[in-house]
């Protein structure tokens, strides 16, 4: 059985293209066959954060208009054999994205593989629309700051209704918050929300918490998802998240802050 | 002024703002939900028509969307001035 999962928020900058390419890493790396779509026509971007931008031959809208098949589009990650990513078009078209059309591919891809991540575009217009219609699961991505929260109530009240499965009646679509850049020293300051404050507000329960940390942009830089970077917190704390998304019970782990008083580091057993 | 004043009287931290504020505008976002899009237009051209025959505020005219079982009800409430202009 395949799923479809879309990774939105509302707000731009929140980091959901970071995060669409290593939910997709993460679940290939649990065996699944993946493919990662980005919706965001005319700002293509997975395609530099997976790190395969010079093999973009076929775009998304191609497969659309029939210029190719949907498999001379699918570019295979170097790092995972069961990885494929459909990368944006850069045209200018706004209506390049056809319901029919996404519909169709969608359904393509139901029968190749197992998970398809869709990326969407910020915003609630047309692409980040049919970003989030024909999914079965979504990953809300916010930072704890007043906009990115206020925008993530306002995409969930959109998944609660304005998708294929509420319009059709077929059950509600699994909902996670993804809580990203996330700092627990200025939360011990008092200068940000915390997990319990932003999943208080949303009334929803994260599903993952990912540090602010300096890997991530080390990661982009380089092409490679930080979930890759095993070393980096961001990175684990991606692996938990996906982990849990599996079904897994997984502690949440870089929330606290550490503590660094001398008698820590010399009793501090963790 | 002594050190305990010092403590007492440092502003609220900016993250309690800021979940304060959150609290009240998503209750509000959630109260609007469900409600259909034509409802805010419908309230400004209401108004328009009312205020052609009595100068009321803008304020004065609330227009609700009630569900009650199978039943949607509009409710539309215009508070008119203490003394109408003539």
């Amino acid at each position: 059985m395949s799923e479809v999962i879309v990774v939105t928020s509302g707000k731009g900058g929140v980091g959901k293209t970071t995060s669409s390419a290593s939910i997709a890493c993460g679940y290939a790396r649990r065996g699944k066959k993946v493919a990662v779509v980005d919706f965001d026509i005319g700002l293509r971007n997975l395609d530099l954060i997976m790190g395969c931008e010079r093999r973009v031959v076929y775009d998304f809208v191609n497969v659309i208009n029939g210029d190719c098949s949907l498999k001379q589009a699918l570019i295979k990650d170097k790092r995972f054999d069961n990885l494929s990513v459909l990368a944006a078009s850069q045209t200018r078209d706004k209506d390049a994205l056809t319901q029919d059309g996404v519909e169709r591919v969608l359904k393509e891809l139901r029968g190749e593989f197992e998970i398809i991540i869709c990326d969407s575009p910020a915003g609630i217009e047309r692409g980040a629309h049919l970003a989030m219609y024909y999914a079965d699961r979504a990953v809300v991505v916010v930072n704890p700051e007043v906009s990115s929260v206020r925008d993530s109530d306002r995409v969930l009240g959109l998944l609660a209704s304005k998708t294929n499965r509420a319009e059709k009646g077929d059950g509600s679509i699994a909902e996670h918050l993804l809580l990203t850049r996330y700092s627990p020293e200025r939360v011990s300051t008092g200068d940000m929300m915390s997990v319990s404050d932003v999943e208080e507000i949303l009334g929803l329960k994260v599903i993952g918490v990912i540090p602010e940390s300096q890997s991530v942009l080390a990661a982009s830089n380089a092409g490679v998802p930080v979930i890759l970077d095993e070393a980096s917190e961001a990175g684990q704390a991606y692996d938990d998240a996906v982990a849990r998304m599996c079904g897994d019970d997984r502690p949440m782990r870089f929330t606290e802050l550490k503590k660094k008083g001398l008698l820590n580091r010399l009793f501090g057993g963790s | 002024m002594g050190i305990f004043d010092f403590f007492k009287s440092r502003p609220q931290k900016s993250a309690q703002t800021a979940k304060e504020r959150l609290l009240i505008i998503v209750a509000q976002q959630r109260g609007e939900r469900g409600t259909p899009d034509y409802i805010p237009r419908l309230k400004v051209e209401l108004l328009e028509v009312i205020r052609k025959y009595v100068n009321v505020d803008p304020g004065a005219v609330q227009v609700n969307l009630q569900k009650e079982g199978e039943q949607e009800m509009l409710e539309l409430s215009v508070v008119l001035p203490d003394r109408p202009d003539e």
